[in-house]
């Protein structure tokens, strides 16, 4: 069998760090090879250096079985190696043509020939079921389709190999199987795939075979018809995971969050939220399952004080806190671990000590009479770096520096130490590996075994389904349905999730 | 390279790169760059009244330099520290020969008259921004220029129409004979030590007190701000007007310092935009913006030195001292280069 590109024995350093060492992935022709490793095992710098941003220290690269070097990612592109990013690199108010062809605008007596590669991309967009509209503008397109002009970006220029990083990070589960198609349909016309994940459902259903890299190190590749998930997970966290969550069963007590009626709108006006009923009992963790955008969002931000109630009565603890600021709140007995943790959990360029006193820094012991006891910031914080095992150069390093397994682990930390009555964990495992999620979960777990009540949002039905006492499904902004995990499959909850109303009503987890 | 020694060495290339390329354009537009930066140094430091000039000049670039960067911490841009510098100067300049007071209330007096002044500048654009979302730096350009047309008809108004208000009474002036003497009668004044003071207060504000810890939070991250609980709305104005008080007692050091009174306008003095810079240079850190309004005053004084003793004329001075500023300023470029060299670690994913 030829391999079209073959890294052997591939190392990179920077400074003292070794990011890759000895590390051989072969790729076959017409395969979808997977890359697995935990965040901050090297796959990210692997790809790089496949795709001339980094030059190797020791090793070579062949491409279709000749030895090239790769100085820089023009080279990569002539050897027809395209990647597409995580992060789409795409102007926002340029249509998609105008996107696909920046950089290398075809011109015909002078101006751009957007005609013909319009005709182009929607030639690609047909032959490989991408549906895209050539004219349209990317703010105007979802995600989804964000990705597959940028997959179309690849092709136009020649790829024959494509490198996908983490290409199902933010997409929705409808989206994540249309993609799934797209690449088996791109195998199909002769390319091949490496595919950057650290989601194990999804190299099990779409890849050929694996290689998983730990620390670094290149610990070898399988085929994945003779692996399964535990094996990969143990391959590459290099100990033995546990999936089913284990726990005790849950003992709710009084009812801690009670939402009555509830509406809510989003920026435009739109009205999201729609006369939704919920309540989570002390000792239950209550998980919200959905599609994004049926609410969830604006639900939370209702409850936190962050957007404004239309109508409708949430109570804390016996306690209307409808329209409260945030801080009281959080006072009464609120914590939240907030859906984007970039933009609303941390101060990024604050030392993760900062952060770790970000809901704390006003009351006593840190302040006293107006004066911040940094001192003692750093005390406190440093406790909670130790006893959430968050991984940082010290307690002074920047937000910004650590990885996002380990900020989220600094939020939990900051959150749960506080004692809340009430946990709100929205997306609390986005983007995380098998590590860093069972970590969270047994911390989500533990909160509900002290007595706390626990509000969980999340779009994985395997999270919702392990960690939950209670399945809430919310669909256009209302509760359609409650069910217990141990009664339902995902099927079922799918479709909820879709808005179908189940013909056996079956409202056993009371009325929420 | 340890980050300490990186911060000590970046600077003081910078500044040797100014030097040399100022000495290029000196020497290709045909004057001695060696006698124009002897005379440049000669006008810092060549005699007891060029240095006490040069002290005087720091004195209101560390003022607008920490007002420009106190904005900046909390992610505004004051650009309006003109006119609150100059309602600033009027108002000290009014209580200064308005009153008649034992010293030890009048010149307090005067001096809190030009910060509260220069805060109520800053404060309406504070509040334009907080409540109505309107650009900061849109109205304080506009207030700068609302300061500038009212500070003729305001002087005419207290001194029945006279160009210039009286001299400040010694009882409000930060003069002294003592510095004069030391000086050769110079304009230096006791100016140096309320700066000095004002770099320490910022200091103690921001890194000390717990609304500084909101303030730099609210700077670099709104949502988080609001996600912990801070009043978004009341930090900006408060910013824009602990801001405009620094701008205010820039004021204060021309109206007791320097000058002693306050005279009619035809244009900005430029002092506030000035302190734009100076609080880039100096990173906007209040020692940062000190030691940058030291490197500014230092030049703006030692090069009007410059086309009497070297016969450099006015404009090659300009661009000289612009190519230093634009140097020290870029100071980032050389920490590449030198990171470059170090092959320091890169972030790895």
């Amino acid at each position: 069998m030829e391999y079209v590109i073959e890294m052997l024995g591939i190392r990179k350093q920077f400074g003292d760090f070794v990011a890759n060492n000895n590390i051989t992935l072969q790729l076959k022709k017409g395969e979808i090879h997977a890359l697995l490793g935990e965040n901050g095992a090297g796959k990210s710098t692997l790809m790089n250096v496949l795709f001339g941003l980094y030059q190797p220290e020791a090793g070579i690269i062949k491409v279709n079985g000749k030895e090239v070097k790769i100085t820089d990612p023009n080279v990569a592109n002539r050897l027809g190696i395209g990647m597409v990013h995580q992060h789409f690199m795409l102007v926002e108010n340029f249509t998609v043509t105008e996107n696909i062809i920046l950089g290398n605008e075809p011109t015909k007596g002078g101006t751009i020939n957007i005609k013909d590669a319009a005709k182009k991309v929607q030639e690609l967009s047909e032959r490989y079921g991408l549906n895209v509209d050539p004219y349209a503008k990317i703010e105007d397109i979802s995600v989804g389709m964000q990705q597959r002009v940028e997959i179309i970006k690849t092709l136009y220029r020649g790829a024959e190999i494509l490198i996908f990083d983490e290409p199902t990070a933010s997409l929705t589960p409808q989206e994540i199987t249309e993609l799934i198609q797209i690449m088996k349909l791109l195998i199909k016309e002769g390319k091949s795939i490496i595919l950057i994940t650290h989601k194990l459902q999804e190299i099990m259903d779409v890849s050929d075979r694996v290689t998983i890299i730990r620390k670094g190190e290149g610990i070898g590749t399988v085929d994945t018809s003779e692996t399964n998930p535990i094996q990969l997970a143990e391959m590459m966290v290099g100990r033995q995971v546990t999936f089913k969550t284990e726990k005790i069963d849950p003992n709710p007590t009084n009812v801690v969050l009670k939402v009555e009626n509830l509406f809510v709108t989003d920026n435009r006006g739109v009205e999201k939220v729609k006369g939704l009923n919920l309540e989570v009992r002390a000792g239950e963790i209550v998980g919200i399952a959905g599609i994004d955008g049926n609410g969830q969002a604006e639900l939370i931000e209702a409850i936190t004080g962050l957007r404004k109630v239309k109508s409708g009565k949430i109570t804390l603890n016996d306690k209307d806190i409808t329209g409260n600021k945030p801080r009281k709140i959080t006072e009464a007995g609120l914590g939240h671990i907030p859906q984007d943790r970039h933009k609303h959990g941390l101060v990024l360029d604050f030392p993760i000590s900062h952060n770790i006193a970000l809901q704390t820094y006003y009351k006593e012991p840190i302040s006293k009479g107006g004066i911040i006891d940094y001192k003692k910031v750093r005390t406190i914080a440093g406790t909670i770096i130790d006893e959430f095992d968050v991984r940082t150069a010290s307690d002074m390093t920047p937000a910004r520096a650590l990885s996002g397994g380990n900020q989220q682990k600094a939020i939990i930390g900051r959150e749960i130490t506080r004692n809340p009555d009430l946990l709100i964990a929205a997306l609390p495992t986005r983007g995380l590996d098998v590590g860093a999620i069972e970590y969270i979960h047994k911390r989500l777990i533990e909160q509900r075994d002290n007595g706390k009540a626990v509000l969980l949002i999340s779009f994985e039905l395997d999270e919702v389904m392990n960690v939950s006492d209670r399945i809430a499904v919310i669909y256009d902004g209302i509760i359609i349905d409650t069910v217990l995990p141990k009664e339902t499959n995902e099927q079922e909850l799918g479709l909820l999730m879709a808005g179908q109303e189940l013909s056996s009503k079956q409202s056993k987890g009371g009325d929420a | 390279m340890s980050s300490r020694t990186q911060n000590f060495l970046v600077p003081i290339i910078s500044i040797i790169l100014g030097l040399i390329f100022g000495a290029i354009v000196m020497a290709v537009s045909g004057y001695s760059p060696v006698d124009g930066y002897i005379a440049l140094w000669n006008g810092i430091f060549g005699s007891s009244y060029n240095f006490g000039e040069t002290v005087r000049t720091i004195i209101p670039y560390v003022f607008a330099g920490l007002a420009v960067a106190f904005a900046f911490r909390t992610g505004l841009f004051n650009i309006g520290v003109e006119g609150q510098l100059i309602m600033g100067w009027f108002a000290a300049a009014y209580v200064g020969f308005a009153f008649e007071l034992p010293m030890i209330i009048h010149l307090p007096l005067a001096i809190l008259a030009a910060a509260l002044v220069g805060a109520l500048w800053a404060f309406i654009p504070g509040i334009l921004k907080a409540r109505l979302g309107v650009h900061e730096v849109i109205v304080t350009i506009m207030m700068n220029y609302i300061a500038l047309r009212s500070i003729n008809p305001l002087i005419a108004a207290v001194t029945d129409g006279a160009e210039r208000t009286p001299k400040v009474h010694e009882s409000a002036s930060l003069r002294s004979d003592f510095l004069q003497s030391i000086t050769d009668y110079s304009r230096m004044h006791w100016g140096f030590i309320i700066a000095i003071i004002g770099v320490i207060v910022m200091w103690f504000i921001l890194e000390k007190t717990t609304r500084g810890y909101e303030l730099k939070a609210v700077g670099f991250n709104k949502n988080a701000s609001e996600y912990a609980g801070m009043n978004v709305k009341k930090n900006i104005v408060l910013s824009m007007v602990i801001s405009g008080a620094f701008a205010g007692l820039a004021g204060a050091m021309e109206a007791l310092g320097t000058f002693n009174n306050i005279a009619a306008m035809s244009s900005l003095p430029g002092i506030g935009f000035d302190g734009i810079a100076v609080a880039l240079l100096g990173a906007n850190q209040p020692v940062g913006v000190f030691f940058a309004a030291i490197l500014f005053g230092s030049l703006k004084n030692g090069g009007i030195n410059m086309p009497n003793e070297a016969g450099v004329p006015n404009e090659i001075v300009s661009i000289v001292i612009a190519l230093i500023i634009l140097f020290a300023a870029s100071g980032y470029v050389i920490r590449l280069v030198l990171d470059r060299m170090g092959k320091s670690k890169k972030e790895v994913k």
